[in-house]
């Protein structure tokens, strides 16, 4: 696959897999915030230049049946996101809480620079599932403030 | 009809460079003119003893006629220097040196070059003051803040002609003037504005200027800075020790060959910037009213007071290198933070009052002597398509969408 100059170079290298989420991104779009199925974590700031909606839906036995995001930001922040919701389609919501920022750079060979891109992508998915527990009267769990 | 529109865009030389304000190709014209200097015109410029060091000379001293002649000065005025960035150190270090016993005040405005900037920041780390002057909202200096901020201690104004980001052009003679009323020099970093519009350092009352080759389609590595010789005689202390060369404000041998290249450069700007500027200024105006149409798209800066070439525009809601990375085609740049190490969206833009989303949603397109309509027309239809498509990707458009006001939201700190 011939990308243009963004891989030719190694300045602005991103992977293949950031290219490929980036033009072709999985799981684009809304759901139902209102819905006590869905849970929704929007994280970011436009100041920063990023911002994440990722949303999920979560059926009885607490498996995540589908999951959606949009995100403002750049195109590791968009593949970030995009492979997210690809992660927690058919996951358990324990499963998902367990889902690293690590494991997202190691699959998109991000650079240290977009690391940032993928601890957002891991508080987006907290973010959605605590949405989901409080919706349905559970505690939110505590989350580590370490990356901040 | 489509097929030749295909033909057409098959022809084009794919990525289409849209950052002349970055850099620029050099003009064939002026390869050709530099080409003997580098191999049998070798010689030295300060060997005034042989055939070769003549050749040289003679090299150099026509090539300061020809910058002098571009911005109406003399040739002696002229100090040939590695770039603008060496001509603004040279000429803001060099003058507060120079004329310490006058005084130790400098001003200058937030949205000049980095070089200026730093030079500044030095000759405060040496004991001087520098005002950094706010602009309006359009980039503008405020004639009247600079009038306010002049003190009897004032030794220098250091206001850019042209802006790189955003194309806008200061009113540079009525900043000259104050900074003449109150007994100080002026000085202006015209290395985006030279070989662009016309610039004449005694209609405009110009006493120190700075320029660049590479900026007009000369080679990289050589610029230059205009010393007022007469009216007043300018003197600035040279940062460089060494040879005496340039009436000892610059030592080191002379990059001839590059030297002869700016000159060419100079001519030809000379020829064709009246012509040039008409063509680019109908381009880029074309361009621009074709991306305004896009909705919550706005041009930054003065749009009447603007280098021909030069359009600087945000398109909220997209974040400028996710932006990028949809043009690949195009080779352009953004005021987004993520297209630069420091993580800061562009300083320029912010010191206009942009909230740093628009600032981070910018791409500023730089068109030049090679830019052709079709690549205009071509870049157009990209950038239209690259916005739409993040848009839809944009949780931001979205909320704006359903009339969410964004303020109203409690954004996380990242």
């Amino acid at each position: 696959m011939d990308n243009g100059p963004w891989t030719k170079h190694k300045k602005m290298a991103y992977s293949d897999k950031v290219i490929d989420h980036y033009t072709n991104p999985r799981n684009v779009g809304t759901l139902d915030k209102a819905s006590a199925q869905v849970g929704t974590g929007l994280v970011g700031a436009p100041e920063c230049g990023d911002v994440m909606r990722l949303q999920i839906q979560v059926d009885e036995n607490n498996i995540i049946t589908d999951a959606k995001f949009k995100t403002f930001g750049c195109g590791s922040a968009i593949a970030s996101s995009s492979l997210a919701t690809e992660w927690l389609k058919g996951k358990s919501v324990d499963d998902a809480m367990k889902i690293d920022n690590m494991d997202i750079v190691e699959e998109l060979a991000l650079p240290p620079v977009k690391i940032h891109c993928s601890v957002l992508a891991e508080d987006a998915i907290k973010a959605a599932i605590n949405d989901f527990r409080v919706k349905n009267g559970m505690e939110p769990i505590e989350l580590e403030k370490s990356h901040h | 009809m489509r097929i030749f529109v295909l033909f057409k865009i098959y022809c084009m030389n794919i990525p289409i460079y849209l950052d002349n304000n970055a850099t620029t190709p050099m003009d064939p014209r002026v390869l050709e003119a530099m080409l003997p200097y580098f191999t049998n015109k070798f010689g030295n410029a300060a060997s005034r003893n042989h055939h070769f060091g003549w050749v040289a000379e003679e090299g150099v001293d026509y090539a300061r006629e020809q910058v002098a002649k571009l911005i109406g000065a003399s040739e002696k005025e002229i100090i040939f220097t590695s770039g603008a960035t060496e001509s603004d150190n040279l000429a803001i270090k060099g003058v507060f040196e120079m004329y310490k016993d006058k005084g130790n005040h400098i001003i200058t405005a937030v949205t000049e070059h980095k070089a200026v900037l730093d030079a500044c920041k030095h000759v405060e780390k040496l004991g001087g003051k520098v005002t950094y002057l706010a602009v309006k909202e359009d980039g503008l200096v405020d004639l009247a803040e600079l009038e306010a901020a002049m003190t009897p201690e004032t030794i220098l104004v250091s206001i850019m002609y042209g802006n790189n980001e955003i194309g806008v052009v200061q009113p540079v003679k009525e900043i000259a003037a104050i900074a003449h009323k109150h007994g100080a020099l002026f000085m202006t970093d015209a290395t985006q504005a030279v070989g662009k519009i016309p610039v004449d350092v005694n209609a405009d009352g110009i006493d120190l200027l700075a320029l660049s080759a590479h900026k007009m389609y000369g080679p990289k590595g050589v610029g230059a800075l205009y010393v007022r010789r007469k009216g007043p005689r300018v003197k600035v202390t040279a940062q460089m020790d060494g040879g005496g060369h340039e009436r000892g404000m610059r030592s080191g041998t002379l990059n001839v060959p590059g030297i002869v290249g700016l000159g060419k450069a100079c001519e030809i700007a000379g020829q064709e910037m009246e012509s040039e500027a008409k063509r680019l200024s109908a381009l880029r105006d074309k361009l621009q009213s074709a991306l305004t149409v896009l909705e919550e798209s706005y041009v930054n800066g003065n749009v009447d007071h603007r280098l021909p070439h030069v359009a600087n525009i945000s398109f909220k809601y997209v974040e400028g290198e996710g932006l990028m990375m949809a043009m690949k085609d195009l080779a352009v740049s953004s005021g987004s933070a993520c297209t630069s190490a420091s993580l800061e969206p562009s300083y320029v833009l912010k010191s206009l009052g942009l909230s740093d989303d628009l600032a981070h949603s910018s791409i500023r397109f730089g068109l030049g002597r090679f830019t052709t309509e079709e690549e205009v027309d071509y870049a157009i239809e990209v950038t239209k398509k690259a916005v739409n498509h993040l848009r839809e990707l944009s949780p931001l458009w979205e909320m704006f969408k359903e009339g969410i006001d964004l303020n109203s939201i409690e954004w996380a700190e990242h």
